[in-house]
């Protein structure tokens, strides 16, 4: 067994609506594996699937070698689950919410106390060991909600959205420790819409949007194929941005006109800032940055905001 | 079976910070029945009830009521609590837990929660001298079998609703009136003919009559198997839905 998941033509119907529709998918062990994509785009439907919580429409799911259809209990009883919603008890204690969870996957009480003083130290919260849970910052109920989804020493954590509304203290906070998790060669799934976390946490990813792969690979093979080695932001004093996008043509592979500015991908960011100012351009600002993985997703998935 | 009785031991560590209270309001209550019902009602009752005393006669239908009430409060708001507010249900599916786990573990802890108040009750209607017959403990096993008569339908139903004052309805339309009509304060023979089939479909009523047959030391005639089989459907019957309806909100 090579796949911890593997997925081929894995759909999730609900009434009416397609959620993933038909979707390719290998996690091999060790590797942090990400889902990408715009709210709606069926993340977390797959992930729920994945979870063994809903079961497949169609198509073939195998999790750590066997069927969730018929292994669902056998397989959770290897997954770590971080939902995108925390759902700790917070009328219980820091440890108590550990203690509890682990007894759900027959951990004698004895070994859940260490494992509950090994993790709270490893998400930092040993001094709130022994406070309640509900007046905890969101940073420290997500970090206590990985903690939990360690609790059973997972062969795969699965982590949905891990640092939405955080800030960014603990934000990094999150990514260094689950960096720290990927060194010790657990396996990671996670989603999220932050492309600085894909790139930061990802070795591979996939693009989804309206349930299907748009896209995958390594973040850095992503943005070599649908995106340029760098781009170049310039804002016109203008209120009209589009005026000109005619005297730019030709720079670059493509030009993409916002209502706020210009952006043009091109192979050397500085070269062709030399040929706008040549053309007798002169930009407000002009920036030149690294394509990067927010690049490749607007792209790919579009600039019209989905909600 | 262990998987629930983990999920069983969540809920008692929850517990384990308000038992104080808990215990005591379920001696408190027993206690004011004594005095309000048996002493202050029951002078008025001069004749007694069905040849016993007014207190004896009608605490046995109180002991019933109270599992009932018991089994009620912990499948309303601590079930829609499980699966909106706390959203407990949804992490315990997260882990190797079958829905079947994590129903049954809250119905065992409601039942837990009946079976101490109702021998609160029990203890504290020994000391008052209401119970009349050594077959009194037999009332546990009737509560049990009562609350989950009621408990698991109800169950059921909260997993159904999607905001609490669906609750305050099932409270006010079909707890109270069964309180009321089910032969605990009266017998229901005084009933209109309507009324007293009602109190013959729903649950209470029979568990009431089992646990009168116990304190009063009534030998049972062959209806109380009826009884006893009549709640069993109803807690059999409630199980299934209330698994269905678990289901279909954990499982999507």
């Amino acid at each position: 067994m090579n796949s911890l998941i593997h997925a081929r033509g894995l759909i999730k119907r609900f009434e009416g609506f397609t959620a993933v529709d038909g979707i390719d998918v290998d996690v091999r062990a060790g590797e942090a594996f990400g889902f990408l994509g715009p709210n709606g785009a069926g993340k977390s439907s797959t992930m729920r699937m994945i979870g063994c919580v809903s079961p497949p429409t169609d198509g073939v799911l195998e999790i750590l070698g066997m069927d969730p259809r018929r292994d669902g209990p056998r397989i959770r009883a290897r997954l770590g689950v971080c939902p995108q919603l925390d759902n700790l008890d917070p009328e219980l204690t820091v440890r108590e919410n550990l203690t509890t969870y682990a007894r759900f996957f027959g951990i004698p009480r004895k070994v859940a106390r260490a494992r509950a003083t090994e993790l709270l130290d490893f998400v930092r919260l040993s001094e709130r060991a022994d406070s309640k849970v509900e007046p905890l910052s969101g940073g420290m109920k997500r970090r206590l909600t990985i903690a939990r989804a360690l609790v059973n020493e997972p062969d795969l954590v699965l982590l949905d959205e891990p640092t939405t509304g955080l800030d960014p203290q603990a934000r990094h906070l999150v990514w260094e420790r689950l960096f720290r998790l990927k060194q010790q060669g657990v396996t990671l799934v996670l989603t999220t819409h932050y492309m600085d976390e894909a790139e930061q946490l990802c070795d591979r990813l996939v693009v989804m949007d309206g349930g299907r792969i748009v896209a995958q690979g390594s973040p850095r093979a992503l943005i070599e194929e649908h995106s340029t080695r760098e781009v170049v932001e310039l804002r016109f004093a203008t209120d009209d941005q589009g005026t000109y996008a005619e005297k730019l043509a030709g720079i670059g592979e493509r030009a993409e006109v916002l209502p706020d500015r210009i952006l043009l991908y091109v192979a050397d960011g500085d070269d062709a800032l030399a040929e706008v100012h040549r053309r007798s351009l002169s930009p407000a600002s002009a920036l030149v940055r690294r394509s990067s993985l927010e690049d490749v997703f607007l792209h790919l998935t579009g600039r019209t905001l989905v909600d | 079976m262990a998987p629930s009785l983990y999920v069983m031991e969540y809920y008692l560590v929850n517990y384990r910070r308000t038992w104080r209270a808990s215990v005591l309001s379920s001696l408190v209550l027993p206690l004011l029945t004594m005095l309000g019902f048996g002493v202050g009602v029951g002078a008025y009752v001069t004749g007694g009830v069905e040849g016993v005393s007014y207190l004896q006669w009608m605490v046995p239908g109180l002991i019933a009521s109270t599992a009932v009430q018991g089994a009620i409060g912990e499948t309303t708001w601590p079930v829609i609590s499980s699966f909106q507010w706390v959203k407990n249900y949804f992490a315990q599916a997260a882990a190797p837990l079958r829905v079947a786990d994590i129903l049954g573990g809250h119905l065992v802890f409601m039942l837990f929660r009946v079976v101490t108040s109702v021998a609160a009750f029990l203890l504290v209607a020994a000391l008052f001298g209401a119970l009349r017959s050594p077959w009194s403990p037999a009332v546990l096993p009737i509560a049990v079998l009562l609350a989950l008569a009621a408990g698991a339908p109800v169950a059921a139903y909260t997993a159904s609703v999607s905001s609490d004052s669906y609750l305050a309805v099932l409270m006010r339309f079909a707890v109270l009136p069964m309180s009321l009509f089910s032969g605990v304060f009266f017998p229901v023979e005084s009933l209109p003919a309507v009324l007293r089939w009602i109190a013959y479909a729903l649950p209470l009523w029979h568990g009431v009559d089992l646990s009168r047959a116990a304190t009063l030391g009534l030998a049972p005639g062959p209806e109380a198997v009826w009884q006893v089989l009549y709640l069993m459907v109803w807690g059999v019957a409630g199980w299934f839905l209330a698994h269905w309806r678990y289901r279909s909100r954990l499982v999507i």
